[in-house]
């Protein structure tokens, strides 16, 4: 028999509905590779192969008495520690959350569990999903499995759905959950060769998933291919009464949909993305989509996003003011970690408490967000940020009167050694300079790998569409994705 | 705008975070940098610009007036809320003393 682990959702679903092996057998092999794996990789902050082994063994029975099966049975995922998991410790990779175990389920895990999916455990994390490289974590940096041609030297698997790119990069997941504030399921996707998609803002629900920035956060799946993120996405969307922003529409059949003819379609290349001094391996696989998307059918046009410079600083003005006010929470009493110096009153607590719970990162967010919601300075900063947000979406709005979908590069470069961005908290938030314009005007978006660069390392490409038309955008990453036929993988070196 | 050792240390006891000198002194260069930097938006005309409150149109929704309707987020479920806290007594949170 072939290794388990080389399968994806689709393969392994498919799979178990024929009979052809067990959903326990491919709960078992996925096991043992996170188990040899994660050692070397860090990718998990807690293992749970039981999960995983209980799940396949409800699919297998369910098969043998002749039920219907879900759209992900006998699929064994790795979860984002920023979902709630009962019973299951729950950290946001943070020390101030560390022995937490909720006694509830996240909508979207449950989701995932509804369709047969099993859960080998919690993926690590940027703390609190602040960061590009997953060197925020308080468990330790995830090792991308990725190496540069010729170099040992560990590399970022980027943030801050790390553990989940490494994990499915190194194929001990069939497939991982991510979740995306301002660029964390794209950037990670682009830097370890695989497929991830950011929803519509609304589509999957954000009950029980950790909060960072409410109004940005969005989940979705991180996968081999653009089929799979399709069929784990219509099993993780969907409306939700106990999430105040969730969309009321029905979920559409993504994965039958998709189709790589774009005949009519017109893909848009927003001249404001091409940087000065731009990596030119970035701007040659740029050109590459572009004249994939042209071979798809598609025609190209040029179009101008103006306020694209704008959209870093707006967004850490935002992201820092809703994170100051959602980790508002973590105060000592309710759950997760207290700090009671001898003599401490009320006040001491939550200071010493969130002082030695929060890392270097969380603080700074914590600490610019105060400033800019403080009195004096609200409007000046703020309301300005917000205003500059309905300006940036606006351009996205005039641009898909002229086009469907939107072509850049996912990253200005590729996975980066780790430690090298760390000391410079601004050329950590450059990294996210494609991703964060389409976040802060709520759209769908996603990142596919493209080819490697001149050191050996992934490149993704990045497609931007209308908000609720995924459809458009799974379908031209498949258009890429048939062109680029990128079949490159890891050397196993772990 | 720009801050001093003095507007870190107020921020950080607006946001709760204990910090010693040695981290406020670290931490001003390191957010005026991002001050500086985000201080570029000052320059965008917003002339008749409303500020984003919903960036997908959305509509609130009221629920039926039912206790418990959801048993997720409904009442009775007071041990499960105190589960995780580092002091619970007599189905209370503990905290210390706070009247002096």
């Amino acid at each position: 028999m072939t290794d388990l682990t080389n399968l994806g959702i689709a393969a392994i679903r498919d799979g178990v509905a024929k009979g052809d092996f067990t959903a326990v057998e491919v709960a078992t092999a996925f096991n043992a590779a996170v188990a040899e794996a994660n050692p070397a990789l860090n990718a998990f902050i807690v293992t749970t192969p039981d999960h995983a082994l209980a799940a396949a063994a409800t699919v297998d029975a369910a098969r043998a008495a002749g039920q219907s099966l879900g759209a992900m049975a006998g699929v064994p995922i790795g979860m984002k520690d920023l979902f709630a998991t009962q019973g299951v410790q729950t950290t946001a990779a943070s020390h101030i959350l560390e022995g937490f175990v909720p006694h509830y389920e996240s909508t979207v895990s449950q989701r995932l569990w509804n369709a047969g999916a099993g859960m080998l455990g919690k993926l690590n994390l940027d703390q609190f999903a602040m960061g590009s490289s997953n060197e925020t974590s308080a468990f330790g940096n995830v090792i991308s499995p990725w190496r540069a041609a010729g170099d040992t030297a560990a590399r970022a698997p980027g943030g801050s759905s790390g553990g989940s790119s490494a994990a499915v990069s190194a194929r001990i997941v069939a497939a991982a959950t991510g979740t995306d504030t301002g660029g964390s399921i794209r950037q990670p996707a682009a830097f370890t060769g695989i497929s991830g998609i950011k929803p519509t803002y609304g589509r999957c629900s954000r009950w029980g998933v950790v909060a960072f920035a409410s109004s940005l956060d969005q989940a979705g799946p991180m996968a081999r291919d653009v089929t799979d993120c399709a069929i784990m996405l219509e099993a993780m969307a969907g409306f939700d009464p106990k999430d105040a922003t969730s969309l009321d529409l029905p979920v559409p059949a993504w994965s039958s949909a998709l189709s790589d003819n774009l005949q009519g379609l017109k893909v848009g290349i927003p001249r404001e993305y091409r940087l000065d001094g731009m990596d030119p391996d970035v701007a040659k696989s740029w050109d590459d989509g572009i004249a994939w998307l042209s071979d798809a059918g598609a025609e190209v046009v040029d179009i101008s996003l103006p306020h694209t410079k704008y959209a870093l600083p707006t967004y850490y003005i935002i992201a820092p003011a809703e994170a100051s006010s959602n980790l508002a929470r973590y105060d000592g009493v309710r759950y997760g970690l207290r700090d009671l110096p001898d003599g401490a009153g009320l006040q001491d607590m939550y200071a010493a408490t969130r002082a030695a719970g929060f890392g270097a990162e969380v603080k700074r967010r914590i600490m610019i967000g105060t400033y800019v919601l403080s009195a004096g300075f609200y409007d000046a900063y703020y309301t300005q940020a917000q205003k500059v947000r309905t300006l940036i979406a606006r351009d996205f709005e005039q641009a898909f009167q002229r086009v469907d979908v939107i072509l850049t590069p996912t990253a200005p470069t590729s996975a980066f050694v780790l430690g090298q961005k760390s000391a410079d908290p601004l050329e950590m938030y450059l990294n996210d300079v494609f991703s964060v314009p389409a976040s802060l005007a709520g759209l769908p978006a996603m990142s596919v790998p493209a080819g490697l660069d001149r050191s050996g390392l992934p490149l993704g490409l990045h497609l931007i569409g209308r908000p609720f038309d995924e459809q458009g955008v799974l379908n031209a990453g498949l258009a890429i994705e048939r062109r680029a036929g990128f079949a490159a993988r890891p050397e196993k070196w772990w | 705008m720009s801050v001093a050792p003095a507007d870190v240390a107020k921020i950080a006891s607006l946001a709760r975070i204990k910090l010693s000198q040695a981290e406020i002194d670290a931490m001003v260069p390191e957010l005026n940098g991002i001050l500086a930097w985000v201080d570029q938006l000052g320059e965008v005309d917003v002339t008749g610009i409303e500020p984003m409150t919903a960036v997908i149109p959305n509509t609130l929704r009221l629920r039926a007036d039912v206790v418990g309707a959801d048993p997720l987020t409904g009442g009775d479920v007071r041990d499960k809320v105190l589960a995780n806290a580092p002091a619970a007594e007599h189905g209370f949170f503990g905290v210390p003393k706070v009247i002096e």
